[in-house]
């Protein structure tokens, strides 16, 4: 079941488009920002919201890379896995992230706070390399910053 | 008329068409797998390259998608040029990438279009040495086996199931060299037309469960034309058995009837054929385990010497079976089968399209149409290929608005995009919700007499001099007049309505808003549903209703009953048919699947079924459409009407006929509204190139082992003396006449798709034209009206009111009889508005004995929102539930 | 040297709003160009030779033209593309977060040029303060009267939304922008019809990157002319943001004239390659764009120089490639990064990127062989332009085909010695 306020925010994204179904992606994200994931039954909630199928729904979630139709931690770590970043010390970084926090890429730490995701380069490559961790942009990342970074995210 | 130039081939072609289109269809054969000729191109595959030069001095040329082009004036283009056929042969050597190549145990295999297309590429070596990418597959009901690595991407299944067939549960997952076609999570694809998916599939992702039940190649199968039995829509099919069994049914091209598609009962229904209740004994009196066949006629000629016979026909039993029987009994003892009711519902629609001035539609005519009103009728369920081709219809007036922004019709994405989700006028009246509502314009849910009185009322605002109902709401006023002029500011609308709410008023009130759109200037077209294969063939045949011919019996004391290919216990209530049937001395039934009916007889003589016969069957449209017999039974179960014949030798009236065709050219030559169907199919004659035509392809294995078992010398083959067609692969192998196509082959297109090869352009009619014959055509032009308008519905103080609800699986007698559709059809229900669910306090799923004219059945409830109040909606065609459809009581 | 777009950005980076945008001559051209005809914006841009700044470099003000001015239509749209997930790319990011009244402004003229009514502003799903900061300015903008039903009373109507994307490249591509606009998913379309005639849920509409758009006002206020004079290249007016990220001892964002030469940009703004470290080659224009090495320093940075030396403009923002870096491990992270991003749609792309990335990573491993550079060669030309459906495989190419040409013994190396000699 869709909250009262999910349903609320989503019906605010309708006015912004010619018809419901288009804002499909907006309500991917308002139920995202609510529950960190989409479950199989959020979908089908939101089928019926958007008088659209499961399916179709689906079909767009599973598209794109930051809906995620798994479970993932509180915080979602997206490292730059691209080319600026690798020049500038990617694999460091990343091995780094990979020995503190005990998990690869897909992984979610053990008690629940992070999940490392690969994301295509963040934008940021004249500050590489770089990660995003919940909203918050870091750049210029080093081993001493990455800990630091962490351990701010309780 | 464009000019253009293929491989140095000056052509003439539309410039409406892409290039690949041309190109097909002046022989060239260019690979293609996303292309397809009902759903346009979209370019995703690549496959279709060709190379076009800017003009003649242009020795370069450029690469470009065939699909993607269009065939405009001064287009020159080669199919061959090596850069063409390399890249080609690269994209076919990308798909394999993934591909399992797993075709020897793959069920496509041998007609697989991915097949042809890599051979016709040339891609041979495999460079790629890496891992593939797998998936997992999904379960997706009885009919379609799922197996997704052989998948190359093509989209052709989501855009033909959503886009085409109106499907909303199968899709495209993920992306890259990820995405996925299947449903968001495993289960029974819901669409009615998913066996379509079989042959849109240019591999074996989707392919055909029942046949893999019994694994056959396509060339191990003996094949015939064939015309599906399980509506009266008459769909074109081609059978397939193998060891005395039919192991698949796949479409049959007729641009006039269901182009390239069929639904999934016409498809899948096909297991009665196989089924362990045929009927293979010849039964006589006092013998369960079955008598030989001299005995079994002795009997039967000794005990009908000097008693009065009559006999009950079939609508889903041939014109020509029907014919027999009729020449065997006399006119006036025979019967159409059909309860008295029925016969006049089919008789109302008959005589109104033979004596009425609105012209009934091909379903190819129906796709052109432009605006749609369906009075009483749920027509997915009850004539499923004819709900598709509305489907199709309703985007016509959209059309045109692709046309003006200069973005040809076969360019599927973006006229989708700029047509968006608008789409012309459907409307719909029904007694309860149907599966074309989610694209109708409006619908009005109510008892059948009010569908009546809202289709005069339509007919009145058509046409002011026809009376409007009295006591109509505001509401349905508006309604009418909303489609009166949504029918009217369209050239070509089209009315549909048919037999299944089982109310005159409403095939009447559907005529009369034809004739008032007809005497507007408009070329509308009228199309009724009738219930079985045959309706249309027996209802002009003419006989008498049961009642009438059993009533009669009764004074006249007939001994003895002769009943052909129908269950009578379908037909009126249990108690009435035991009644009925308690007068004869002897019930001879002549049919190939027990039933109630069989259950009955005193005397039962096995038949063929369709598979094991032929025969012709006249479809709701009029068309007569000749079936064949696939392969020659084990057992003797030869044809309704040979074994009419047979009775009748056995018998004082002996037959002259003796072959199909001596049979079907008396019915032709002795009645006129039958003129002319001998010649709708080739007569047994006929040869092309002194051979007849080949039911078993060149490649047909096994052939002397596969009876050794019963003798080491090969059998000598049956002759079939009743149509040009061999039953062995003795024969002609290249394109017949179309009314003999035993199966689509031509050289280097094994799949279905070789169809195009048979067209005179593709996506057109077939060379020398589609088959069938329509024997009904409107001959007046002067308007007659009905007009005769009912009562608004009451609420019966009885009773419920039952209308029947029909389901595509379930309602139909035969196809209930293959384990798939059986299970797809669920119980027995009743419907309930929600009002009257509450009274009686009953809910969805609870189980309930109703009583229908004191006849008691088991069903489930369930609550319908559409459904009107005081009316209950009662599974038609279910096990035990009374076909006369009265009222209903029940106690909780 | 005039610096238009960038002039009022704070050198923090920290956004400007609307008062203080407005003090230093914010949303002048809209006033301006609510009194012009709409087909006289659209000359003057054609004249300006404002180029796309998206990657493509087709003239903006022609590209509006094909925008039908007569005719019934429910809404014609204008779309900002701020997808920017182009490698190497973060010049767009910039001019949101620094100055996103330039970019409405930008808009407004546009919209009016092509007399559209409703847009969207799309931005990628990771720049979420570039996300509020738009937000935070379009209703202002909306406040101060530049937005809604009647702009300035003028009776003009434009409503301008955002729209914050879910990730993915082929978003960035203008036709899958478009799907992705509709909640679908990002397949690009077919061309034609181009979304000038049928783009948004099927209107007209125009698609255009940020740079471009923000380089509207500037041109309404002060004059094709001067546009032009800003270049050094007659042909292609104005300047460019230009970049450098990689192993420069100054890696940012400058915006200069066309025509700079590539040496300028690099030891110049870029401050030269770090201490040890030798120059080997650069992206020009971001990842889908062909290797520059260094007989290609003294080329001037426009349209038709990157291309005479074989590459693309592109997004004008250079990835530095230095010869410490392996040149395969870098072509292997870019063609990871197209194959992961491969929308699925045409054969080449989906099945040509992975099995690209498998050779180039098999290569990296020390497994490769001499015949796996051919397959390389191949796919370069099996996914060239007009093969794939859209410009990303044959984008994914460029940098490919090009290392394998100017890298070719790095290659040859990693397969002789059977290891990667930079690891
Ligand atoms: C794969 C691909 C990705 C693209 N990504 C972007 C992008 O992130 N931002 C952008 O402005 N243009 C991008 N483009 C170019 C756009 O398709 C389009 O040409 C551009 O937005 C038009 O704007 P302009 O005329 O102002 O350059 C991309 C193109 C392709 C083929
Ligand atoms: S080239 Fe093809 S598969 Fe690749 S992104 Fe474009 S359309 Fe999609
Ligand atoms: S048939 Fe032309 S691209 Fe697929």
């Amino acid at each position: 079941m869709l909250t009262a306020e999910e349903i609320h925010e989503i019906k605010e994204e309708f006015h912004l488009y010619p018809y419901k179904q288009a804002a499909c992606i907006e309500a991917l994200k308002v139920v995202q920002k609510h529950r960190r994931w989409v479950s199989d039954e959020n979908v089908k909630d939101l089928a019926e919201l958007l008088e659209m199928s499961a399916d179709e729904i689906d079909s767009v979630a599973t598209f794109y890379n930051l809906i995620y139709r798994r479970p993932v931690g509180k915080y979602v770590i997206l490292l730059c896995d691209s080319v600026s970043c690798y020049i500038m010390g990617l694999e460091t970084v990343l091995q780094h992230l990979e020995r503190t926090l005990g998990i690869k890429y897909g992984e979610t730490t053990a008690d629940d706070r992070f999940t490392m995701l690969p994301v295509p380069c963040l934008g940021t490559c004249d500050h590489a390399p770089a990660m995003i961790v919940g909203k918050d942009l870091y750049r210029d990342l080093t081993p001493e910053k990455i800990d630091e970074i962490l351990n701010s995210y309780k | 008329m464009a000019k253009i130039k293929i491989n140095g081939k000056e052509l003439e072609v539309d410039p409406n068409k892409n290039l690949l289109e041309a190109s097909i269809s002046a022989g060239f054969d260019v690979p293609y797998f996303c292309w397809h000729p009902k759903l346009g191109s979209i370019g995703s595959c690549r496959q279709c390259a060709v190379v076009k030069y800017r003009d003649e001095n242009d020795k370069v040329g450029r690469v470009v998608m065939s699909c993607m082009e269009p065939a405009s004036e001064g287009s020159i283009i080669s199919t061959e040029a090596p850069q063409a056929k390399e890249f080609r042969a690269n994209v076919i050597e990308a798909l394999m990438t993934n591909h399992p190549h797993d075709c020897p145990v793959c069920d496509e295999g041998g007609e697989c279009h991915l097949q042809d297309m890599t051979v016709m590429s040339g891609h041979t070596n495999r460079r790629f040495e890496f891992e593939k990418r797998t998936h997992n597959n999904q379960y997706l009901g009885p009919f379609i086996n799922h197996e997704m690595n052989r998948c190359i991407q093509c989209y052709r299944c989501v855009r033909y199931y959503r886009d085409y067939a109106g499907g909303d549960d199968l899709n495209v997952f993920s992306s890259r060299n990820r995405v996925y076609f299947g449903r968001a999570s495993e289960g029974v694809l819901e669409s009615e037309f998913s066996g379509n998916l079989v042959e849109v599939c240019p591999t074996g992702v989707f392919t055909d469960k029942t046949l893999k039940k019994h694994h056959t190649r396509k060339w191990d199968l003996t094949t015939a034309p064939s015309i599906c039995v399980h509506c009266s829509v008459g769909c074109n099919t081609i059978a397939g058995e193998r060891y005395g069994t039919v192991r698949r049914i796949y479409s049959r091209y007729n641009e006039q009837v269901n182009g390239y598609f069929l639904c999934d009962r016409g498809r899948f229904g096909y297991e009665f054929v196989n089924s362990d209740q045929r009927i293979t004994k010849y039964i006589i009196p006092g013998s369960t385990e079955g008598v030989s066949k001299s005995a079994a006629f002795d009997f039967i000629s000794k005990s009908i010497k000097g008693k009065k016979v009559i006999g009950v026909g079939s609508p889903r039993a041939s014109l020509e079976t029907n014919f027999a029987l009729k020449q065997f009994v006399g006119s006036e003892n025979f019967s159409v089968g059909l309860s008295k009711r029925d016969y006049q519902l089919a008789k109302l629609a008959v005589d109104t399209l033979i004596n009425g001035s609105v012209k009934s539609p091909s379903l190819k005519d129906v796709e052109k149409s432009e605006s749609v009103f369906v009075l009483g009728e749920d027509v997915t369920q009850t004539a499923p290929m004819l709900a598709l081709a509305i489907r199709q219809a309703i985007k016509n007036l959209v059309k045109p608005k692709a046309d003006k922004a200069g973005i040809p019709q076969w360019n599927d994405a973006p006229v989708r995009e700029i047509i968006q989700s608008a789409h012309g006028p459907l409307h719909i009246a029904a007694p309860v919700a149907t599966r074309l509502d989610d694209v109708a314009t409006t619908t009005y849910f109510s008892a059948p007499e009010n569908i009546a009185r809202l289709g005069y009322a339509v007919a009145h605002f058509i046409n002011t001099k026809l009376v409007l109902p009295s006591g109509l709401t505001d509401e349905v006023k508006t309604l009418a007049e909303k489609i009166a002029n949504d029918l009217l500011s369209s050239d070509k609308p089209l009315i549909v309505s048919g037999v299944h709410c089982k109310s005159s008023e409403v095939i009447k009130a559907a005529s009369d808003v034809a004739t008032a759109l007809k005497s507007a200037g408009k070329s509308v077209s009228l199309s009724y549903t009738f219930e079985e294969s045959n309706s249309v063939g027996v209802t002009m045949l003419d006989g008498k209703p049961l009642e009438e011919l059993f009533d009669e019996a009764k004074s006249s004391k007939a001994g003895v009953l002769v009943i052909v290919e129908n269950d009578l216990y379908r037909r009126l209530g249990k108690e009435k048919i035991d009644a009925y049937l308690s007068q004869f001395e002897q019930i001879i039934v002549l049919d190939h699947n027990e039933t109630e009916t069989t259950a009955k007889a005193t005397v039962v003589l096995p038949v063929g079924t369709f598979s094991e016969a032929d025969g012709t069957f006249i479809n709701q449209e009029g068309r007569a459409q000749r079936f064949y017999q696939v392969f020659v039974p084990e057992t003797d179960t030869p044809e309704s009407w040979r074994r009419i014949a047979e009775l009748g030798n056995a018998t004082e009236k002996p037959f002259i006929e003796n072959s199909f065709f001596d049979f079907t050219s008396s019915v032709a030559n002795s009645l006129p509204q039958f003129k002319g169907i001998a010649n709708i199919a080739p007569p047994p004659d006929f040869k092309v190139l002194g051979q007849k035509v080949a039911r078993e392809s060149i490649r047909y294995s096994g052939r002397t082992a596969m009876k050794a078992n019963i003798n080491i010398h090969e059998l000598k083959p049956v002759n079939d003396i009743d149509s040009a067609l061999s039953f062995t692969m003795e024969g002609y192998h290249g394109e017949a006449p179309s009314a003999l196509t035993t199966s689509y082959w031509s050289p280097g297109w094994n799949s279905a798709q070789a169809i195009n090869k048979y067209q005179i352009e593709v996506g057109g009619a077939l060379h020398g034209g589609d088959p069938g014959l329509r024997l009904i055509e409107p001959t007046v032009d002067k308007e007659s009206y009905f007009q005769t308008i009912p009562e608004a519905f009451k609420i019966s103080a009885k009773g419920l009111t039952t209308v029947p609800v029909y389901r595509i699986f379930g309602s139909e007698e035969l196809s209930t009889k293959s384990p798939a559709i059986i299970e797809r059809s669920g119980n027995a229900f009743i419907g309930l508005h929600p009002a009257d669910a509450k009274r009686a306090e009953l809910k969805n799923d609870d189980k309930l004995e109703i009583s229908i004219g004191g006849q008691l059945a088991t069903v489930n409830v369930i609550i319908m929102n559409e459904l009107a109040e005081g009316l209950a909606g009662v599974s038609a065609g279910y096990k035990g539930v009374n076909p006369e459809m009265s009222e209903v009581t029940f106690k909780k | 040297m005039e610096r238009p777009l960038t002039k009022n950005i704070r050198p923090d980076g920290k956004p400007l709003f609307i008062k203080e945008y407005e003090s230093l001559g914010g949303y002048q051209s809209v006033k301006k160009a609510l009194a012009m005809q709409p087909k006289e914006i659209q000359e003057l841009v054609k004249k300006s030779n404002l180029k796309g700044r998206g990657g493509a470099g087709f003239n903006t003000g022609l590209k509006w033209s094909f925008v039908p001015m007569q005719g019934e239509f429910e809404h014609k749209y204008l779309v900002a593309n701020g997808d920017e997930m182009e490698p190497g790319t973060f010049k767009d990011r910039l001019l949101i977060e620094g100055n996103p009244h330039q970019l409405i402004e930008g808009m407004i003229g546009t919209a009016f040029a092509i007399q559209a009514d409703e847009g969207y502003i799309f931005i990628r799903g990771e720049y979420t303060y570039a996300a509020e900061v738009v937000a935070k300015a379009l209703a202002e903008a909306y406040e101060a009267g530049y937005l809604g039903n009647n702009i300035l009373k003028t009776g003009y109507k434009f409503n301008l939304h955002l729209h914050t994307s879910v990730g993915r490249y082929i978003c960035g591509e203008e036709t899958a922008l478009l799907n992705s606009l509709e909640g679908k998913r990002a397949n690009p379309r077919a061309k034609p019809p181009f979304p000038q005639v049928s783009g948004l849920f099927g209107q007209p509409t125009i698609v255009n990157n940020i740079e471009t758009l923000c380089n509207i006002p500037h041109i309404i206020n002060n004059g094709a002319e001067w546009f032009n004079g800003l270049s050094l290249t007659p042909g292609d007016g104005g300047t460019k943001i230009f970049g450098a990220s990689g192993k420069v001892k100054k890696p940012g964002l400058w915006e200069l004239p066309f025509g700079v030469t590539l040496r300028e940009l690099l030891e110049e703004h870029a401050g030269g390659m770090r201490d040890g470290l030798k120059f080997k080659g650069c992206l020009p224009g971001g990842a889908s764009t062909d290797f520059l090495v260094e007989q290609h320093l003294d080329i001037r940075m426009d349209y038709a120089s990157v291309a005479a030396a074989g590459s693309r403009l592109g997004t004008g923002t250079m990835i530095v490639l230095d010869d410490k870096t392996c040149p395969v491990g870098m072509v292997l992270n870019l063609e990871h990064f197209f194959a992961q991003e491969s929308c699925g749609f045409c054969t080449p792309c989906r099945e040509g990127l992975p099995w690209t990335e498998k050779i180039l990573q098999k290569i990296e491993n020390g497994k490769g062989e001499m015949k796996d550079l051919d397959i390389l060669q191949f796919h370069t030309k099996f996914m060239g332009p007009g093969n794939t459906f859209c410009a990303l495989a044959p984008g994914a190419m460029a940098p490919l085909q090009s290392a394998l040409k100017y890298f070719r013994e790095d290659f040859e190396l990693h397969i002789k010695e059977h290891k990667c000699s930079w690891k």
